[in-house]
């Protein structure tokens, strides 16, 4: 078995009107074996930005960790937020530095960008981008989310429509998957905040 | 290979059947039936050859299947998915094969290989009882089994069932494995999901429980394993079997079952901790 499922994961993130979403599963387990249902994968970056990462557990946190430490380092020297088109290059740069020995991760970024222009970009594990107008998805059943995301995804959706689009698409995608779903949990970032909802799904 | 020397006179009256050299007949016709010959690919090396084989032909890998003896019966319950590696192919798998009204066997392992062989279980069943006119006991029955499967060993087969039923004898439950194994018992669990159902199913079972606190144990011990084990889920089907026969006591979906359980998932033993 591929070191990618050891985990299992699926992330989702959806562009709309003025409006971004990411959403992922809850289950985290060690190959067939479910230990836990409530753990997130995705990480906030700052108010407007939201970093997915699938795959290997422990290399996620790792990178997690670094990506928290590299954007506090960003914000003392310039005192501002990171853009997410310009944490894009970062987490790209990051994974790039690991090119002969990768972190088994594949990432997500979702973000409000200026004048709440949605940011949606993902990436192999040693950092080719990948940036996208409607949807990004990552995980162990890329092709069941891709296959929901393609026929349901309209452009323009106002936040509760793509609330609603990206968590159908995320419960049914990860319905055909065995090492992903157990509930899931869909941030949608707009302009003024951000509204984090936890989805009840099947639990086998 | 049906007709070979069958007296179709025992159709007419099986009462009256019972004479010896009926009664041999009836053995020889059941253990040909067994050892169907089926074309061999024409290879150098069979054994790798089935080896890369069984990779492409076994697609219900995880499945949790339980059964059970006590004080009003026996207690059979399974689940539902089929699965290849991390895909999952079905959510609606008959994994209880209705060999006749007094006979089940349940699936687990390669699908094909449980479906045929239990069905070809079912004719060497039927004509055992056409050539006697007695119905077979779960014994002779698991019996007929393991002795196919001891005859296709070492060519790939896949399966791990159990035979469960009601005869002149009472209540019987058997394993019967595709490495020609058969034991009796009164509990058992095989599968993927097999161990999370042992671990609920050893800590409520008693002989003298009831028959509605039986079947809800045996639904509880194949959910908990449905939750656990990734490969294992779709519905939990419970079965009864008594003097009677057997009857299907439930079919309820997972989805639906976790929240009866437990209906505010923040109070769910996996819930409430916060990694990061």
């Amino acid at each position: 078995m591929s070191i990618f499922e050891y985990n299992g994961s699926a992330i989702i993130g959806m562009a709309g009107k003025e409006c971004v979403a990411i959403g992922s599963d809850l289950r985290f387990g060690v190959q067939f074996q479910t230990l836990a249902t409530d753990y997130q994968k995705i990480y906030r970056i700052h108010d407007k930005l939201y970093l997915g990462l699938a795959g290997l557990g422990t290399d996620a946190q790792t990178l997690a960790a670094r990506f928290k430490f590299k954007h506090n380092m960003y914000k003392l020297r310039e005192e501002r937020d990171i853009r997410p088109s310009t944490f894009g290059q970062l987490v790209s740069s990051t994974l790039y530095e690991k090119r002969f020995g990768p972190y088994f991760c594949s990432p997500v970024v979702a973000g409000l960008d200026k004048d709440n222009v949605p940011y949606l970009c993902g990436m192999d594990t040693i950092g080719a981008i990948e940036t996208a107008k409607d949807f990004m998805v990552a995980g162990t059943a890329p092709d069941s989310l891709y296959g929901m995301c393609e026929s349901m995804f309209r452009p323009d959706l106002e936040p509760e429509e793509l609330f609603e689009v990206l968590s159908q698409c995320l419960l049914a995608g990860t319905d055909r998957d065995a090492l992903s779903g157990w509930g899931a949990i869909v941030h949608v970032i707009t302009k003024d905040k951000t509204n984090s909802r936890t989805l009840k799904g099947r639990m086998d | 290979m049906v007709g070979l020397g069958l007296d179709l006179s025992v159709l007419e009256n099986p009462s009256k059947s019972a004479a010896t050299d009926a009664q041999l007949d009836g053995l020889s016709v059941g253990v040909d039936l067994g050892m169907q010959s089926f074309p061999l690919p024409q290879v150098h090396d069979l054994d790798s050859f089935e080896r890369e084989v069984m990779e492409y032909v076994k697609p219900s890998h995880g499945t949790t299947t339980l059964g059970f003896i006590f004080q009003g019966g026996v207690i059979m319950a399974v689940d539902s998915r089929a699965s290849m590696g991390s895909y999952i192919s079905s959510q609606t798998v008959k994994k209880v094969i209705e060999i006749n009204p007094f006979l089940l066997g349940t699936m687990a392992g390669g699908a094909a290989d449980c479906q045929f062989w239990l069905r070809n279980l079912g004719t060497q069943c039927r004509l055992y009882e056409l050539n006697t006119g007695k119905r077979i006991t779960v014994r002779a029955a698991s019996k007929l089994l393991a002795n196919t499967m001891y005859s296709y060993k070492g060519m790939g087969l896949s399966m791990g069932t159990m035979v469960a039923g009601w005869d002149a004898t009472g209540p019987g439950l058997y394993y019967v494995d595709s490495d020609g194994q058969r034991t009796k018992g009164q509990v058992f669990s095989v599968g993927s999901g097999s161990l999370y159902a042992y671990g609920v199913l050893d800590q409520g079972y008693k002989w003298d429980l009831d028959v509605e606190t039986a079947v809800e144990l045996g639904r509880r011990a194949i959910y908990h394993a449905t939750f656990r084990d990734a490969v294992s889920g779709g519905t939990v089907s419970v079965y009864h079997v008594t003097e009677k026969g057997w009857t299907k006591i439930s079919g309820t979906d997972v989805g639906e079952l976790h929240y009866e359980y437990y209906d505010n998932p923040e109070k769910h033993p996996c819930n409430g901790t916060q990694p990061i």
